[in-house]
């Protein structure tokens, strides 16, 4: 699904935020990202998702070359992909269901389509009853599972999270990551940048490390042996 | 995953096979919903906006209406007009008046009156106290003149001028000349006027594509989040710039009417001095209004005025935002 071949992010000003990354993620595989502040974790998603251009080496994304990709055709790159952020990013002048509903109406679906998803979404992060109130009237934990509903709502083949449980207590961060789980067990992948090692570890999961820009181990192995 | 795909694979048989064109018309709807809700959710902010652009196409568009009032009462004037058609010294009284009779009766002219070349004389001895020098000449050196009033109905300079070139054509006729220059004057009054209401009508337009801008821009820019978002989630820019083209042109169709708004009800509040006015000069002159052609090409200036402020705006901002 991801595969990362001698990547460099090198940004104007002498900044080197990835060097020679290789890595390979499966389709349906879940993985994190970790490391420190700094350590390049949201530059490797912002890669993925297009939001950036590496420097230098390849990568392909669901058997695309990002290369490849022109300007005017990273919107559609993107509609196959979903995002979540520590901030959330939920729009505060739209309910729950307009902002769920966003990445379906971007890519045109009728009402009676949106409506049917938008409920199942919000639905399968137990929020279907907070449907018609505005973000700031939740709970952080209740707006960050928004924030995952209208991540998936439109049934992405990845999904990137960067932070997801960032702002949140150990027992609301283990729910949100419990949520991501079974998503991946219906086949969606799923890369999860975070510096929660403890967390992270309990998951089981594939884990990377990077330390300025550089990957260093592969933990999931050592998990498993265990 | 293998169930996953499948899906997906359905999923996109079935976008396929629903038209394109139905998604370009849901999304319009969806942006001309969004945009008239926009408006509708800051109503003192949009009529403020809306009113500054309805004004600023209200002065050409009144400086038109006075203009074309203007127009009609030169018109209603051309019945003072005269022209004097001097004749050629061979042709004799009796000539003369058989030609002015001819004259008469055609139908864009109201009236002949026959000087003749006595009568000529004497008004110029009169008028003159050249007696002497007048009566040292063998022969009488005044031609006879006709007195012609038109009948065109229309006295632009163009009528006019064709009307005289007209009556130049006439063998007998040596030379004809409007007594009054006056109303080649004011055409060409009326001409620079014109040119000014035009400029007038560029500069005010330019104000209304800067106040449409601007007021984009800011619309833009408060929304940035919104557009971050929706470029993550894989909005085209066509996607995200049709709301605000919506608003710049509803902000411009707003602003024509309330254009059409104020000329109409400036006319109004003219219409009642302007009547006793033409009393006082016993005329039937009647103040015009916009024509519904007039008010529509109104509001429609404003709409495209709109579309294209917005336009620029959007080109220039919107590119600017990603996300980070």
């Amino acid at each position: 699904m991801i595969r990362f071949t001698n990547v460099h992010m090198h940004y104007p000003g002498g900044i080197d935020a990835l060097r020679n990354i290789n890595m390979h993620i499966e389709q349906g595989a879940m993985a994190f990202v970790t490391g420190r502040s700094g350590a390049g974790k949201s530059t490797l998603l912002r890669l993925v998702a297009l939001i950036e251009r590496h420097t230098r080496g390849q990568i392909i994304v669901n058997g695309q070359n990002l290369e490849r990709v022109r300007r005017g055709r990273v919107a559609l790159f993107r509609r196959n992909i979903g995002f979540m952020f520590q901030d959330h990013r939920l729009l505060n002048d739209r309910t729950v269901y307009d902002n769920v509903a966003l990445p379906l109406v971007i890519a045109g679906h009728d009402h009676q389509e949106v409506k049917k998803r938008v409920h199942a979404a919000l639905d399968k992060v137990g929020l279907l009853s907070k449907q018609k109130s505005l973000p700031v009237t939740l709970s952080g934990g209740e707006q960050q599972r928004v924030g995952i509903a209208r991540a998936v709502v439109h049934r992405p083949a990845l999904l990137l999270a960067d932070e997801p449980t960032g702002n949140l207590d150990p027992a609301l961060s283990w729910e949100i990551m419990c949520l991501f789980e079974q998503f991946n067990q219906v086949g969606v992948t799923i890369l999860i940048a975070s510096h929660d090692l403890d967390m992270i570890k309990r998951m089981r999961k594939r884990i990377i490390t990077l330390r300025e820009g550089r990957t260093l181990t592969h933990a999931s192995e050592h998990h498993d042996k265990k | 995953m293998k169930q996953q795909l499948s899906q997906t694979a359905e999923y996109g048989r079935k976008k396929s096979l629903r038209s394109l064109f139905e998604i370009w018309l849901l999304q319009h709807l969806q942006a001309i919903v969004f945009s008239l809700g926009q408006l509708c959710r800051n109503p003192i902010a949009s009529f403020l906006t809306a009113s500054v652009i309805g004004i600023s196409l209200a002065l050409p568009a009144g400086f038109f209406i006075i203009l074309e009032n203007t127009r009609h009462i030169t018109a209603g004037w051309g019945g003072s007009v005269e022209i004097s058609a001097f004749l050629k010294m061979n042709v004799d009284d009796d000539a003369a008046r058989e030609l002015a009779g001819k004259l008469a009766s055609r139908s864009d002219i109201a009236k002949v009156d026959l000087v003749t070349r006595e009568q000529a004389l004497k008004e110029y001895r009169q008028l003159s106290g050249f007696t002497h020098a007048l009566d040292a000449l063998d022969e009488n050196p005044l031609p006879s003149l006709l007195l012609i009033k038109p009948d065109l109905g229309d006295y632009s300079e163009k009528t006019a001028e064709e009307f005289l070139t007209k009556l130049q054509a006439v063998p007998e006729i040596e030379n004809a000349q409007y007594d009054q220059q006056w109303v080649k004057r004011l055409n060409a009054i009326i001409g620079i006027v014109q040119r000014i209401v035009l400029m007038l009508a560029v500069f005010l337009g330019m104000a209304v594509l800067i106040i449409i801008g601007n007021t984009i821009r800011m619309l833009i820019y408060h929304r940035r989040s919104e557009i971050e978002v929706a470029k993550l989630f894989g909005a085209t820019d066509g996607f995200i710039q049709r709301p605000f083209l919506y608003s710049g042109l509803w902000y411009g169709m707003f602003g024509g009417i309330i254009a059409w708004a104020l000329v109409t009800i400036s006319l109004l509040l003219l219409q009642e001095p302007a009547d006793s006015l033409a009393q006082l000069y016993t005329s039937n002159f009647k103040l015009i209004g916009l024509t519904i052609k007039e008010a529509f090409l109104l509001i429609l200036s404003g709409i495209l005025l709109g579309l294209i402020g917005s336009w620029i705006s959007v080109q220039r901002h919107l590119r600017a935002i990603e996300p980070a």
